[in-house]
């Protein structure tokens, strides 16, 4: 696959809550993830982060609605297709066969009553129908893939420590080797040390398997450790996107640079600055009445 | 050389747990295991470790809301593990703690006047004109407005249910605050406003913090001396400075060399 082709392109992404079609919760979100890449998007709660996610995979709640905008997803097989205007049938093909998710919650997203084994054949059976010992070669490769014991199989997911079972999630998630992985903060409920392993995997399984990725993250930690392109977030817009380089050591919005002063640092050198919304807010609006001047 | 305002020595508390076959055996564990700590007057002591480490053990062993197998907590002359009924009631009032949990450690069905108040309450202090005084100035102090008294939390967004969390346990003018990762559920940016605040109020009411956290970034931050620990075991002790520059024990090296993005953002 030609790798400078985007896999998934966002176009003016717009969502709102049914019964108030104007109030935009997501306004305008565009950007893009090439195969082979991860394109982190941060942002605080609310920011619209993980709604823009679910658009993509068309599980937004019934209460809101997609308004406006196209997602256009490119797997080099059946062309550039809208993601938006696809039928519940097709997009059941797509879901966890070429798009995949992991959550944040490994405890809440696996099945208690079923053992990892059995849930991550689940997809496995139903998109390529494998059965018998096939699917169990296959799962077994796939935990020893994410670094899980293939006699783990049995186990039901209380079996397994937190960071096991965020392993299961991967493994479940890149079973059908989807050529786009969604994880929606998938270690912010993970210990440091845990946290690392998971991320070192996801980005050797990237690599290995040529995935998109869309990163979803708070933490400006994580986006150093992961990104190749970084998208910010504030209030249900893009305010500054761009390569990780550029964005983390050359932010040019105030509030990327106002996000970035409230991340502690490991040595404690640099003073915590909570961010001033009322400041934010006005600098907004005085570049708003420069760019009208300009006009 | 500073005063030791709490110390805690030879602690031992053991859990027992199911297991074995459908779980009739039971094994035991070793939450702590022969944990001793000293807070200074006015300073912050942070626990690391990670989850199972045994830190928020040692946080309720502390305030004796869990007994303790063995060991001493001892606290202006008093042993906490020997006091029972209303000798600990009286000593508590110096001990408050702010939970991790913001949403989960708030009433929800009282107004946030009354969780603010109801310590004044238990511990009879000053007159119901007095007490509403305190709790508007504390609320205030937190950053909320005398109006909020009469809402619920539920009203209210994460940062603000743990300031109301603040208020509560600063309203009775403790001496030694226990902060069980009062920041991990909250989203940087307020996690920012949270750890200043913290610290303002640690000057202006002479507050000694043992602040327990998985963050080493945000302890490095908050906190003057540390201690490590994992599997119950205190593994290395020391001030700030000197564990992060030069840590001695193979897992404090572990647990900074996964702090994310420290390349990266150090720069």
């Amino acid at each position: 696959m030609n790798s400078f082709v985007p896999l998934l392109q966002l176009q003016n992404i717009n969502i709102a809550p049914k019964n108030a079609i104007d109030r935009l919760l997501v306004k305008q979100v565009g950007f893009s993830i090439l195969p082979g890449k991860t394109t982190c998007v941060v942002g605080e709660s609310g920011s619209g982060k993980s709604l823009t996610a679910l658009s993509i995979m068309g599980l937004l709640s019934k209460q809101l609605r997609l308004t406006g905008g196209q997602v256009l997803f490119n797997d080099g097989e059946s062309g550039v297709q809208d993601l938006t205007q696809l039928d519940d049938p097709s997009m059941r093909k797509i879901r966890g066969a070429k798009i995949a998710m992991i959550f944040q919650e490994p405890m809440t997203s696996l099945n208690p009553v079923l053992t990892v084994g059995y849930q991550i054949g689940e997809s496995l059976t139903t998109h390529l129908g494998l059965k018998g010992a096939a699917l169990q070669s296959k799962i077994a490769s796939l935990l020893s893939m994410v670094g899980i014991p293939e006699n783990r199989a049995n186990s039901y997911p209380d079996e397994l420590s937190g960071g096991q079972r965020q392993r299961v999630m991967i493994a479940m998630s890149i079973a059908c080797e989807p050529c786009l992985l969604i994880a929606d903060e998938p270690t912010t409920a993970l210990d440091v040390t845990v946290q690392a392993q998971i991320l070192t995997l996801l980005d050797e399984l990237k690599t290995r398997m040529n995935m998109g990725m869309l990163f979803i993250t708070h933490d400006f930690g994580v986006v150093a450790d992961i990104a190749d392109q970084v998208v910010v977030m504030f209030r249900g817009e893009i305010v500054e996107a761009g390569s990780k380089q550029q964005v983390l050591n050359n932010p040019q919005h105030p509030y990327t640079k106002a996000l970035l002063a409230c991340v502690p640092d490991a040595e404690g050198k640099k003073p915590l600055q909570p961010i001033d919304y009322a400041w934010l807010a006005e600098s907004k609006s005085q570049t708003q009445m420069q760019n009208q001047e300009q006009a | 050389m500073t005063d030791i305002v709490l110390q805690a020595k030879h602690l031992v508390k053991t859990y027992s747990q199911r297991s074995g076959k459908f779980g009739f055996g039971t094994s035991l564990v070793r939450a702590l295991d022969d944990v001793s700590i000293e807070l200074k007057a006015g300073k912050t002591l942070a626990v690391v470790g990670e989850s199972g480490s045994g830190k928020s053990t040692l946080a309720r062993c502390l305030l004796q809301l869990q007994a303790l197998d063995s060991g001493e907590v001892l606290f202006a002359g008093q042993d906490l593990a020997k006091l029972d009924g209303a000798a600990l009631r009286q000593v508590r009032k110096n001990l408050q703690m702010v939970f991790q949990d913001p949403f989960a450690s708030l009433n929800p069905r009282m107004r946030v006047g009354e969780i603010v108040a109801e310590g004044l309450l238990i511990h009879g202090l000053g007159n119901a004109t007095e007490q509403q005084a305190k709790v508007i100035a504390m609320l205030k102090r937190v950053g909320l407005s005398e109006s909020d008294m009469q809402k619920y939390p539920h009203e209210f967004s994460g940062g603000q249910r743990q300031r109301i969390g603040i208020a509560r346990a600063l309203v009775l003018s403790p001496k030694v605050v226990v902060c069980d990762e009062p920041v991990s559920a909250l989203d940087v940016s307020i996690q920012a406003q949270i750890l200043l605040l913290l610290k303002e109020l640690q000057a202006e009411m002479a507050l000694s913090y043992l602040f327990i956290s998985h963050d080493l970034r945000v302890v490095r931050h908050i906190a003057d001396d540390i201690v490590v620990m994992h599997q119950g075991k205190v593994v290395e002790r020391g001030q700030v400075e000197a564990v992060y520059q030069r840590p001695q024990h193979p897992y404090t090296q572990n647990l900074l060399a996964a702090i994310p993005g420290k390349r990266a953002l150090s720069a």
